[in-house]
């Protein structure tokens, strides 16, 4: 049985550029790949191969200093740089820079194994630390910690094949063509926190894909078909959607006894625990007005972006932005050095006509559209009004912490006010406020 | 190959993409939707109707842009919130007032109402209604002139209101607490007295079905409104039998046209859905009070006037509940733990 998640609004979806291509190899091999040592939540890796040395796929290229997932090299070939670069996420990153031999040479680490069904939890997930794991639907926490996190603690594993964002295929095609590798990834991620079956959500605009996976799904792992809706593919909503159990404020998903994984880390689950490879490579979709050729991918992390832009037959339009992930979320890019990453699920160029310029000088017509289709169910008009008026105390009681910047209200908001920034700058500032006031009675408390 | 280097790229925080739908989008749909009332109006009050109509949307646009002239602010014609308001104060008015009487409602309902509380969007009172109200203080007489509907009662572009042939309006006799001698289909087309854009309640229903469609209003306000003037008419009737009498209550006066088209004014009504439905009845309640118990025939307007009145104070208790901290949370949550229990 289904139920519904708050609001939510239908953008169109475009997905007809890419949705129909088969996932290829890149054509053409980078050349070089720069491997940035942070791609998930935590501490940045630290790098254990020196400028010189030799690598092959696989090889451990980055070990964690706290919370985070190791990093492997994506291609083989001698390291001719350990220095920071331009990073996706901003600023400048220490990166692992690696010359292509294009020869592949695998690390031998990298071993078939057979006894996966004799394999305990605790082993999966051991295996999926040491592949290097993160979440691949965007925000990159590393998996092994999630498992274990929820271990004994969960009674439903959901694994995300919403994709809900506009634009984005990489996902879909994955469950057309992988489909095992994700029935099978969810089989052992379902074994490494204890439970027996999985649900996997999909939007209803992939009918093909539903009906693939259901062909080949036993009864163990359930196909729901999931009407099409932004930000189904949002973890509390889809939590939301599939159990009726709604995430409390600033609680985790096991807190309402779920798990949720998207269907592109439980095939590289799959690939880890079945094959032994770590994660060095993933589908991508490279989209837009802007492209010559949109296609879906798989592309060696770390390859830089200008070479897939080249891939995609270069630009037959001028791109007015280059987007990390889809149109609703995507975060934009403003140096094409920058690299592939384990989360990147999608290169999004977009003409000018393609996208919607904001406008902050426009007034609120009061029409209420935010707060009917905020999924978090907030007020983004009167949270926006009090940002404007610095009011921070009167926005966090808004509850604008809860906020998932998901963009709903910004995109129905018919005068086009940046709503989702000024959330941003609130949250901002409430959470510098509060380190102010922390570090102040600190040092009260120290004087004292 | 290229290192891309000379790309002028925009950086900008998401989302990238918005909907079709702006402001202006908006206020055409509802300029659409009032087509059909002001088509029936014209003919059952012929050319002066429509004539009157476009003078009060040159003089709101006027007001406007003279405003902003003279303030030195950026003209904001193009939102067509001020052509709305003038369509909707000429609909409230009827066809024999003087031009010269409507431009001075446009000039209160755009430049008191509106403009001067920081144009659209800041206002509280419906400028619309709040120009009715102010003419209806000043104007009593020509505010209740009733023109006979019907092509042999239609008045002369140039006829003043003592030329007018007129009669009396199904509310009138409604407030006396009698059925009006007119009968039902004619109150329902429009072919009765009355102001010039809320005599149709067929046009009207046809223009509040497009708005929601269109999804330009949601039907919480119109419902609550007409359901709650539809069930205390039909409990305390005062002709009968009560359902004709609830009928004549729901198509007579300006119910329709302030349920679509005047309370469910964005910047003047609540924007949570629990406070729109409480706005809705309460629209509902003081409407039926006024045109039992009050002075005037009609209450649509003040019902209107005094709930927007009572929009922030409405809006500040009824708050989403907030997710996770729901009703349908806590069950669902309670259904896991028990689930869970089972297990163990």
């Amino acid at each position: 049985m289904l139920y519904k998640f708050f609001g939510g609004v239908h953008p169109a979806e475009h997905k007809d550029l890419t949705e129909h291509k088969a996932t290829a190899p890149l054509a053409q091999a980078p050349a070089q790949v720069v491997i940035p040592m942070s791609m998930h939540i935590g501490a940045p890796c630290k790098p254990v191969v020196a400028v010189g040395d030799q690598v092959k796929v696989g090889q451990l290229i980055g070990e964690t200093t706290g919370l985070g997932a190791p990093i492997h090299a994506s291609v083989s070939g001698k390291v001719t740089a350990v220095e920071p670069r331009p990073f996706g996420n901003g600023g400048s990153m220490m990166s692992v820079v690696i010359e292509n031999d294009f020869q592949d040479t695998p690390d031998p680490s990298i071993k078939h194994r057979d006894n996966v069904d004799a394999l305990t939890g605790a082993e999966i997930i051991e295996i999926v630390k040491n592949a290097g794991i993160t979440g691949m639907g965007g925000a990159g926490f590393p998996t092994h910690v999630k498992l274990s996190g929820a271990v004994g603690k969960v009674d439903t594993l959901i694994l995300n094949g919403a994709e809900c964002e506009p634009y984005i295929t990489s996902d879909h095609r994955l469950m057309l063509e992988r489909g095992e590798a994700v029935i099978g990834g969810a089989r052992l991620l379902a074994k490494a926190v204890g439970l027996k079956e999985a649900t996997i959500g999909i939007e209803l605009n992939k009918p093909d894909a539903i009906e693939h996976l259901k062909s080949i799904a036993g009864g163990d792992v359930h196909i729901e078909g999931l009407k099409t809706r932004y930000p189904q593919g949002a973890e509390k909503q889809l939590i939301q959607m599939i159990t009726g159990r709604q995430v409390p404020p600033g609680k985790l998903p096991a807190d309402v006894q779920c798990l949720v994984c998207n269907v592109a880390t439980a095939a590289a689950v799959w690939d880890a625990v079945t094959e032994g490879k770590p994660l060095t490579q993933r589908g991508v979709t490279l989209t837009g007005g802007a492209l010559t050729e949109p296609m879906n991918v798989i592309v060696p992390v770390g390859t830089p972006v200008k070479d897939l832009i080249d891939a995609a037959g270069g630009f037959k339009a001028d791109p007015d932005r280059i987007l990390y992930g889809g149109p609703m979320m995507g975060n934009p890019i403003y140096d094409l050095d920058v690299t592939m990453m384990k989360s990147t699920n999608c290169i999004l160029c977009l003409t000018k006509a393609e996208v919607a310029e904001q406008d902050p000088a426009q007034t609120c017509i009061r029409c209420g559209k935010c707060v009917e289709v905020c999924p978090m169910k907030l007020t983004p008009l009167f949270m926006r009004m009090n940002t404007n008026k610095r009011r921070w105390a009167e926005v966090e009681a808004l509850n604008v912490m809860d906020c998932i910047e998901c963009g709903s209200c910004n995109y129905i908001c018919p005068a086009r006010l940046p709503l989702v920034q000024s959330f941003r700058t609130a949250k901002f500032a409430i959470r510098d406020e509060a380190a102010k006031a922390k570090a102040k009675a600190e040092k009260e408390a120290a004087n004292a | 190959m290229s290192d891309y280097k000379d790309l002028k790229l925009t950086v900008a925080s998401s989302p990238h993409v918005n909907s079709p739908v702006n402001t202006r989008s908006l206020m055409l749909d509802l300029i659409i939707a009032l087509v059909p009332a002001l088509c029936v109006g014209t003919y059952f009050f012929g050319p002066r109707a429509l004539v009157l109509t476009l003078v009060s949307v040159v003089g709101c646009m006027f007001f406007e842009w003279l405003y902003n002239a003279i303030m030195k602010k950026p003209q904001t014609l193009g939102d067509l919130s001020a052509v709305i308001t003038g369509i909707l104060l000429a609909f409230v008015c009827p066809v024999a007032l003087p031009y010269w009487t409507i431009l001075i409602g446009d000039f209160f309902a755009i430049v008191l109402t509106k403009t001067l509380f920081g144009g659209l969007g800041k206002n509280f009172l419906n400028p619309a209604l709040a120009g009715r109200a102010f003419l209806m203080l000043s104007y009593a007489s020509f505010m209740s002139t009733w023109v006979k509907p019907g092509i042999s009662n239609w008045m002369d572009l140039g006829a003043g209101v003592a030329d007018a042939v007129t009669g009396a309006t199904p509310l009138a006799n409604l407030h006396t607490g009698a059925l009006p001698k007119v009968e039902l289909v004619d109150v329902l087309v429009g072919n009765v007295g009355g102001c010039i854009g809320e005599v149709s309640a067929i046009a009207l229903i046809c223009g509040g079905i497009y708005l929601v469609i269109r999804g330009v209003i949601n039907i919480r306000i119109p419902a609550t409104y007409i359901g709650t003037v539809a069930i205390l008419t039909l409990i305390f009737p005062q002709g009968n039998p009560n359902v004709t009498w609830m009928l004549y209550q729901l198509c007579s006066g300006g119910l329709m046209l302030g349920a679509f088209f005047m309370a469910t004014d964005y910047v003047t009504s609540p924007c949570t859905p629990k406070g729109e439905i409480i706005y809705g009845v309460g629209c509902g309640l003081l409407t039926v009070f006024i045109r039992y118990f009050g002075g005037f025939p009609e209450g649509v307007s003040y019902a209107i006037l005094v709930m927007n009145l009572f929009v922030p104070i409405i809006e500040k208790y009824t708050h989403p509940s907030r997710f996770g901290l729901t009703k349908a949370a806590a069950k669902a949550a309670k259904a896991a733990a028990k689930k869970g229990g089972a297990e163990v």
